[in-house]
Parts: C-alpha cells; sequence; structure tokens
C-alpha cells in the first residue's frame, strides 16, 4: 500500500484513509478512526475496483469528497488515471462503532466523476485547493499541470486552465503541492532533480529550484505558518528546507535517513515539527526550530497569561536547538506515506510497502514545551 | 710670605685680562674655565672689598659672554658628539642650569640620531596605509639593513648614553628619566622602521639570512640594553619572536599551496588518457609519492625553522624562543596546523557541494584520500610529532598542547567520510544505470526472455573494476564463509518466507494490515538490512555497501512499475545472473540473497499474471549470457 491521507474536512475525529495497492485482488479503500481515549482502531472499508491506487486525497471542504490516482490496466498498457469519489454518508463522520460490527461493512464508493487525462498522460497526484470550498483540484499528468473546476456539486469536473512544462527528454512530474499562502494560488512540482513553482492564475512558473536534490526529487511541503519556506525530499537520502525568495541555497539540509525519503510533512499548526518516511523503513520526527515561525518557543501573549506565569515572560528564552526529537523503526518495509492528522495536531500516520500502518503521537514532553 | 701674597694678588688682578683672552672666540675656553675656577673662590671670599668685586665682576662678565657664545655654539648642527660633550661640559663648569643643558644636549644629540633613523627610513617605500601598493623589492637585503642601523644608531645612542650619564651624573633635575624617556623614543622608532623592513621579506628567501640578521640586532640591543635596560627589552624581544613567527606562518602556507599541487599533479595522473594496452599508473604508486612527497617537504620545512634555534643564535636562549616558539609556532601553529587543514581539505572532498552539479572529485582520488589520511592516523601522525618533539624539546610551560590521538581521531573521521562517500558515489553510479533500466523498459509488453539483459551485464563489470580499484589500496577483509550450495542456490520467486498468506483459501479481501503476516514475522527473525550503515575499511565492506545501494535501488524502482508474465521472468533471469555474480564481493552473501529475494516478491506481487519460469531454464540462460 502506498496511498495515505487524512480526512481533511474533518477536524474532530482522528480519521485517515488508506489505499490499497494490489493487481489481483479488488482494491479497497480503508477509513481508519482513531480512538484518542481509548486507543481503539475502528476500520471501514470501502470497494474501489476500479484500479490498485498510487494516491488518494480528500476535500478540505466536505468530508464524503476524495480524489484517487488509481491504475487501470488494459491489454498491454497501463494508464494511471484519477477520478472523484464520494463516500457513504454514514461513513463520513468519525464514528466509534463497536469493532465487531465493522467487518462486514464493505460498501461502495460513489464515483462523482473522472479527470479525463487521455489527451495529458499518466496521473500523477492530485491535490485540492486548502481552505478551499472544494471546487478546485488540480492535477498533474505527465508534464502537464490541469486545473479543474468541480460544478454540480462535484459531478462535473472541467478543466479551466492547464500548463506543460516544456523541455528535453520525456519530463514528467513526480509530485506537488499546493501551497497555503499568498490566496492558495501557487503550486509547487517536483520533476526529476527540479523544483518549480507555479502561479495557478496565470500557469506560469514562477521560480525554479534547479538541482534540488542530486537524485529524484520525491515530495514537497509547505511551511503552513511561513510564507515562503518549501521542504523538498528526494532520493539522495536528504531533506532540504528552502526559501522560494532565495533559491540558490537551501536553508537547512538534513540528513537522518540512509536512504530515498519519500515523504516529508509539516505539523500543521507547529511548523517546526517535521515528519520524514523513507525506504530505511524509518520514520523520523525532527525539531527545525531554528527555521520555524517560533524559533524562540512560544511567545506567550499578554492577555492569556494567568497571573502567576507572568514572571516567565522575563525569561530571554535561547533559540533552541534543531534536532531529531525520535526515530520510530516500527515498519518492517519501506516507509512510503506519512501524515499528520488534521484533528489532532499531535498525532501522525505512517504506512508502509506491505501494508502497515502505524499511528504515534508526538512525546509529551515535547509537546508540552511546545505549548508553554 | 709677602713674595707669595704678591703674586697672588698679581695673578688675580690678571684674571679679567687673561679670561678675556682665553674666553674670545676661537682661543681656549678650557684655560679660561679653569683660570675661573681656581680664581672664583678667592674673589667670593673676599667680595666685600670693591676692587675685588670688580675684578669679580669683570670675570663674571665675560664668563657669561663665554658662556652664551658656548650656548649658540650649541645649538650648531655641524657639531659632533664629542664635541657636544665638550660643550656641555663646560658649561655645567659654568654653573649654568643643568636642565636646560641636558636638554639642549639630548635635543642636539637626537637630531642626529633623527636623521640617521630618516636614513635608514630612506631605504623602506613609503610606508602605504591601505598596504595594496605593489612594493618593489628592497634594494638591499636584511644583513645590510640591520647591520647599518645596529653599528650607526645603536652605536651612537649607545655612546650618547655614555656621555650623558657621565656629564649629568648626580646632577640635580638631569636624572635618568629623562634620559631613559629620551632614549625610548628613538629606539620605538628603530624597531618600527625594522619592522616595516622586515615586512617587506618577500617569499621565504633565505631562512638563514634572516636568522643572522636577527642575530646581529638581538645582540647590538642588548649592549644597548645593558647600558639602559628601559630602552625597550621586550620591545625588542618582541619583534625578534613576531619576525619569527611570521615566518614559520609563511611555511605552513607554502606547505598547503604544495600539497594542493601535489594533489593536482595526482588528479592530471588519474584524469590522463592512456594509450591502449598500457596500465593506467597503479594507485599505490600514486599513494606512495604523494605521502612521500609531502613528508619530505615537512622535513625540510622543519629544517629551516630549526635555523631559528640553533645554539650559536643569541636570540634562542630567550625564554620565548625556548618554550613558546616550539610549543605553540612550531608544533601547533606549523605541525598540527598542516595536519589539521591536510585532513580538513581531505574531508571537504567528501563533503563539498557535489551535487550542485559542480565538477566532482574523480572517486579514485577519494579512495586515494581515505587511504592517506588512513595511514596518517596509523602511523604518520606519531612520526611526524616525534620528529618535531627531537628537534624542538618541549619544555613543561603550561601551554596547551594537541595531543597525537586527538589528530588521529581527525584523521580517522576524515578517512571514514571520504570512504563513506566513495560508497555513496560509487553506489549511485551503479543504481543509476539500475533505475534507467527498469525506468525506460516496457514490461507488460516484453516477450519472453532469451538472454540476461545487457545492463546487468554491465553492472557486473563495473562492480568488478570498482572491487579491482579499491582492491589496490585496501586489505581483503573478512567474509562470511559460505555454505557448499552458495553459488547454486535456487532462486525461486516464491521463497518459502512469503508464500502462505497469499493462498490461504479463507482469504478475504479484508485490510492490508492482515497480509504477508508470515513475511513479517520472518522478516523479524532475519537481521534488517541497514543500507548505508558505515563502512569499514577493508574491500568487502566497501563492495557490500555499494552493492547493498544498487540492489535496493532496483527494488524500489521495481515496485513502481506493473509487471506482465514475461516481465516477471525477465527480472527473473536478471536476479539469477546478478546472484551468480555478486555473491562473491560481498561480506556476506545472505545480503545479496535477501536483496535479491526481496525484489522477487515484489516483481512477483507486482506482476498481472505471475508464471515464473522454469528454474532450470533460467540457469540455462544465465550460463549462456
Amino acid at each position: 500500500a502506498r496511498a495515505l491521507t487524512p480526512q481533511t474536512a474533518e477536524t474532530d475525529a482522528i480519521r485517515f484513509l488508506v489505499g490499497t495497492q494490489s493487481l489481483r485482488y479488488d482494491n479497497q479503500i480503508h477509513i481508519i478512526d482513531f480512538d484518542d481515549e481509548n486507543n481503539i482502531i475502528n476500520k471501514n472499508v470501502l470497494l474501489h475496483q476500479v484500479g490498485e491506487i498510487w494516491h488518494i486525497s480528500t476535500s478540505p471542504a466536505d468530508k464524503g469528497v476524495l480524489a484517487t490516482c488509481y491504475n487501470k490496466t488494459s491489454d498491454s498498457k497501463v494508464m494511471t488515471c484519477a477520478a472523484v469519489w464520494r463516500m457513504p454518508k454514514e461513513l463520513e463522520s468519525g464514528s466509534h462503532e463497536s469493532p465487531d460490527d465493522s467487518s462486514s461493512n464493505t460498501q461502495t464508493l460513489e464515483l462523482l466523476c473522472h479527470l479525463d487525462n487521455t489527451a495529458h498522460g499518466n496521473m500523477a497526484c492530485v491535490m485540492w485547493e486548502p481552505m478551499g470550498d472544494g471546487k478546485k483540484i488540480i492535477s498533474l499528468a505527465d508534464n502537464n499541470i490541469l486545473l479543474w473546476d468541480l460544478q454540480e456539486s462535484s459531478a462535473k469536473a472541467a478543466l479551466s486552465s492547464s500548463a506543460a512544462l516544456e523541455g528535453k527528454g520525456q519530463l514528467k512530474f513526480t509530485s506537488g503541492r499546493w501551497s497555503p499562502h499568498h490566496n492558495c494560488t501557487q503550486i509547487a512540482t517536483a520533476n526529476d532533480t527540479t523544483v518549480r513553482g507555479w502561479d495557478t492564475r496565470s500557469m506560469r512558473q514562477i521560480y525554479c529550484i534547479e538541482n534540488a536534490h542530486g537524485q529524484l526529487v520525491r515530495d514537497l511541503d509547505f511551511n503552513p505558518n511561513k510564507q515562503y519556506y518549501l521542504a523538498s525530499c528526494g532520493d539522495d537520502c536528504k531533506v532540504k528546507f528552502w526559501d522560494t525568495r532565495n533559491v540558490t541555497e537551501p536553508v537547512k539540509t538534513l540528513e537522518e535517513h540512509s536512504h530515498w525519503v519519500w515523504n516529508v510533512r509539516y505539523n500543521h499548526s507547529h511548523d517546526q515539527l517535521i515528519l520524514t518516511g523513507s525506504s530505511d523503513s524509518r520514520v523520523i520526527l525532527s525539531n527545525m526550530v531554528s527555521i520555524s515561525s517560533e524559533p524562540f518557543g512560544h511567545m506567550v501573549d499578554d492577555d492569556e497569561l494567568s497571573d502567576q506565569e507572568d514572571q516567565h515572560q522575563e525569561k530571554i528564552k535561547e533559540p533552541l536547538q534543531d534536532s531529531v526529537i525520535a526515530t520510530y523503526e516500527e515498519h518492517e518495509d519501506s516507509v512510503y506515506a506519512v501524515e499528520w492528522s488534521s484533528a489532532d495536531p499531535w498525532l501522525f500516520a505512517s504506512l508502509s510497502y506491505d501494508g502497515r500502518l502505524v499511528i504515534n503521537r508526538v512525546p509529551r514532553a515535547l509537546k508540552y514545551h511546545i505549548l508553554l | 710670605g709677602v713674595q707669595a701674597l704678591l703674586r697672588k694678588l698679581q695673578s688675580l688682578v690678571e684674571v679679567p685680562g687673561r679670561l678675556r683672552r682665553w674666553a674670545a672666540p676661537g682661543a681656549e675656553p678650557a684655560r679660561a674655565l679653569r683660570c675661573h675656577a681656581r680664581a672664583r673662590a678667592v674673589l667670593r671670599h673676599y667680595r666685600h672689598l670693591p676692587s675685588f668685586r670688580a675684578i669679580e665682576d669683570e670675570s663674571h662678565a665675560i664668563m657669561a659672554d663665554l658662556a652664551q657664545r658656548l650656548r649658540a655654539r650649541l645649538r650648531d648642527d655641524t657639531l659632533d658628539p664629542k664635541e657636544l660633550t665638550e660643550c656641555v661640559e663646560m658649561l655645567l663648569q659654568l654653573e649654568e642650569p643643568p636642565e636646560e643643558l641636558c636638554e639642549e644636549f639630548l635635543s642636539h644629540a637626537g637630531a642626529r640620531l633623527e636623521a640617521e633613523l630618516a636614513a635608514l627610513e630612506a631605504e623602506l617605500p613609503p610606508a602605504d596605509p591601505s598596504g595594496t601598493a605593489a612594493t618593489p623589492p628592497p634594494a638591499s637585503d636584511i644583513l645590510d639593513f640591520v647591520d647599518r642601523g645596529s653599528s650607526a644608531f645603536v652605536g651612537n645612542l649607545c655612546l650618547l648614553a655614555a656621555s650623558y650619564r657621565s656629564l649629568f651624573e648626580g646632577r640635580p633635575g638631569a636624572g635618568d628619566g629623562r634620559l631613559e624617556a629620551f632614549a625610548a623614543t628613538l629606539t620605538t622608532r628603530y624597531f618600527e622602521l625594522l619592522e616595516r623592513r622586515l615586512a617587506l621579506e618577500r617569499g621565504l628567501g633565505d631562512t638563514s639570512l634572516l636568522v643572522r640578521a636577527l642575530d646581529r640586532f638581538h645582540r647590538r640591543l642588548r649592549a644597548l640594553l645593558e647600558l639602559l635596560p628601559t630602552a625597550g627589552a621586550e620591545a625588542g624581544a618582541a619583534l625578534v619572536a613576531r619576525a619569527a613567527r611570521e615566518r614559520v606562518d609563511r611555511y605552513l602556507r607554502a606547505l598547503q599551496t604544495f600539497f594542493l599541487g601535489c594533489l593536482g599533479d595526482v588528479r592530471q595522473a588519474l584524469a590522463a588518457p592512456r594509450p591502449p594496452g598500457k596500465e593506467g599508473p597503479g594507485l599505490p604508486d600514486l599513494l606512495a609519492t604523494l605521502a612521500s612527497s609531502i613528508l619530505g617537504q615537512l622535513k625540510a620545512v622543519l629544517a629551516y625553522v630549526q635555523l631559528f634555534t640553533t645554539k650559536d643564535v643569541a636570540f634562542a636562549s630567550l625564554p620565548y624562543f625556548k618554550g613558546e616558539f616550539c610549543m605553540e609556532a612550531v608544533r601547533e601553529g606549523l605541525v598540527v596546523a598542516f595536519v589539521r587543514w591536510l585532513c580538513r581539505t581531505a574531508r571537504g572532498f567528501a563533503d563539498g557541494p557535489a551535487e550542485r552539479g559542480a565538477p566532482t572529485a574523480p572517486p579514485a582520488l577519494l579512495l586515494l584520500l581515505a587511504r592517506l589520511c588512513l595511514d596518517y592516523e596509523a602511523t604518520t601522525i606519531s612520526y611526524i610529532l616525534t620528529l618535531t618533539d627531537e628537534q624542538f624539546p618541549p619544555q613543561d610551560t603550561g601551554l596547551a598542547v594537541t595531543p597525537g590521538p586527538a589528530l588521529c581521531a581527525e584523521a580517522r573521521g576524515a578517512a571514514q567520510r571520504l570512504l563513506d562517500h566513495y560508497v555513496q558515489v560509487q553506489g549511485a553510479a551503479v543504481a543509476q544505470m539500475l533505475r534507467k533500466s527498469v525506468e525506460t523498459r516496457d514490461w507488460l509488453g516484453t516477450v519472453e526472455p532469451r538472454n540476461v539483459r545487457a545492463v546487468m551485464k554491465r553492472v557486473v563489470e563495473d562492480i568488478t573494476a570498482i572491487d579491482v580499484q579499491v582492491g589496490q589500496l585496501f586489505e581483503e577483509g573478512v567474509r562470511r564463509a559460505q555454505s557448499s550450495d552458495s553459488s547454486r542456490r535456487a532462486f525461486s520467486v516464491y521463497s518459502s518466507s512469503r508464500a502462505p498468506g497469499r493462498y490461504a483459501p479463507s482469504y478475504t479481501p479484508s485490510a492490508p494490515m492482515d497480509t504477508h503476516l508470515l513475511s513479517n514475522i520472518q522478516k523479524l527473525f532475519s537481521e534488517r538490512i541497514d543500507i548505508f550503515s558505515p563502512v569499514e575499511f577493508n574491500k568487502v565492506s566497501v563492495l557490500t555497501g555499494i552493492i547493498k545501494i544498487s540492489l535496493k535501488t532496483l527494488l524500489e524502482c521495481v515496485r513502481l512499475r506493473t509487471l506482465g508474465r514475461f516481465g516477471l521472468q525477465q527480472v527473473q533471469v536478471d536476479g539469477h545472473y546478478l546472484q551468480l555474480y555478486l555473491w562473491r564481493f560481498a561480506a556476506d552473501e545472505r545480503v545479496v540473497q535477501g536483496l535479491l529475494d526481496e525484489v522477487a516478491a515484489s516483481a512477483a506481487h507486482r506482476c498481472l499474471d505471475p508464471v515464473p519460469m522454469e528454474h532450470s531454464v533460467v540457469e540455462l540462460i544465465c550460463e549462456r549470457g
């Protein structure tokens, strides 16, 4: 299995969606509910018979809508297509059912629309406009960026604009990310060793980071709190942080993994916490304080202070050191996806090739240190 | 009685006349003074008598006149020191106030000395505050300069000091303090000029000349200091110390340039196109030449620096040279600094911005430097330090000294980093080939495999070449004893550890977490393969590292594709071929086996129609290819 996403629109319950990748059996999407208080995992299964799932993402506005990129095999050709689906209503929100009921609930997804890509090529991923109304999505197909408008409550997808990457050879996008800043008008894409930034209104390239990594760039993520900051990870086993205003030099480089880094994710609220998953079967949680939005730790506002905490204001805090908080080695095989939960900022999940999903928490000491 | 008295009176009355005669310009004022001195006491005694009074007044007037003329003469620049001294002596005898006199004396003498200093300065180019003007080489060498300075200036200063002392000794208001202040300013200026001249010394020139010049300077200065202890003993010593330190620093820089030059030669030798049929320069040879030339140069430099501390050099007995120079300047500043710099530079080849597309160091160079650093750690550093300590015996001055083991640790660190980087670079090269081969092939529509793919053969060739290269510099290393059927092991697609879950009859399409349960348990018991584990300093370790990286890449790439039946069979054939030839390079053949098994399993998982080829057919194809 490779595809993992938190249910982005769901901010109360902790839910993740996992897509399977099997050539022989019917593929499925598993909705994993994590019950925080009791540490119980509940699972609901949805059938996704059209093909094995390579990428999955959920709408930020509608809890029941999600998009997948899947492989369709016909004769001796394999095409990666993308489609938008809707979950059955009762599975939309977090439900804490007792475990015995779940095994019989294999329901189907309702297909809302296909993202027609016959003209463009294999879909690499689908991105929803963050904090948007769930109407706009972007898909990356081979060397094209396609911006779609979902109309009629997502029953139809119309291509509103597109851009193509020109160049020698077969250029192919590997991954992309929609920036939550600048009014959600910027995306960044990775192709080969280059990271490019695009403006979605004009579909033009804004910036370009050449040779971002020695080998292929696998994933990108934007810093949710700092406007111009971007993280990228690649096959040279490094994670690099960039300021898009100065693309010649990375701001910081992390070299903690010993093989390709497949995923890098900023925590949605505390951007000094970085999660990375790699094919050396490890998940590493790092604390990148020096380049976060709060290099000096949490500055407490006046009106939030209670009286006895007044004296803490006088303490000048030393800038905290960047460090690796924890290395999680529960996986036995390459970790292909890591994601933070959209409901609880201290919880994250990681998915490895053999289908193991591990849910972990940020160590409590650090959590309190950041909060206080 | 009366006769004597009358004669005395006679002489007294004649005093003014005589004085006038002798005190006249050009005559002999000395006699006048003597006469006056004799008469003075008597005249003073009989002052109350008007006639004696008149004589006294007249003689006073004449003497005052003489004094004035003498004073005027003082101001005359053409006086030489001897005349000056006489003048002042006479004036002192005339009971002129000593402070004024010594002022005049000092200023007059000072003017002369200043003139000499100015002459020295004239040889130096004008002091350029920005320091950027290209100054022409000095007209004379440093020894000459110091000679002139020492004999003329310092000599005269000594004479001056001596005469001052003799003149003004014990006189009120003309104490040593003034002399010392005067001398101090002049010597400071002298030192300044000397420093400027020293700064002009280009390159490394002739160190023995420098040493002799400094020696001469120091000896003369010592003579002066005996007279005037406060004239700047520390300043003088400091000057010599600084000059020595500067020279040592220059040697360090020269050593660094030399090393870089040697590296450049090595790179050229590695990159030079070889005529066909002729072997390139062997790595051990290159390494030997590099190591020996650096060591030779270092020894030569130490020999030069030792000139500063030989017994016959006067300043070698200064406490600075006995202690701090040996420890700080030579051991730390030259030897230790050079070794550290060497380690840093070598390391720089590994840490450098290789990924940004800058020209990278050839892998052979990385290997060479790794071996060099390792040798340094093992033997060379201790040899160098012992040599330094012999030539510059360490004193227990309490200064911080870098212990040998610390340097060895640095060298080892650099060697480790270089070797790791070498493994990474070579691994990446092989991995890139494998990746391209998997990505560009059409795995669904491929035909039944008839032979091993060309890229696999290239991979084996490359790895063999790397093996040879590494083997030139590093020893074999320990390999796990092979089991008897190692090379004949059946390369089965469905190895026992993975099959059961898939074929369980009660398989329900449930969560992905339930599948591969057995395989996971199996993995718990087998060792996890660490892809980038630190490499040891032997050949099998290096090769194992490279093979691990390449095979892991193959695995990841295969997982991204979808294969048809013949695609799977091709992977099977390729895998078997790799296993046949790569197992002998790895430290533990199970590593290779394990990785290839995973490749096969993933390929099977990604295959639409997994029907593996018959094992005998696989073997046939591999043997043929």
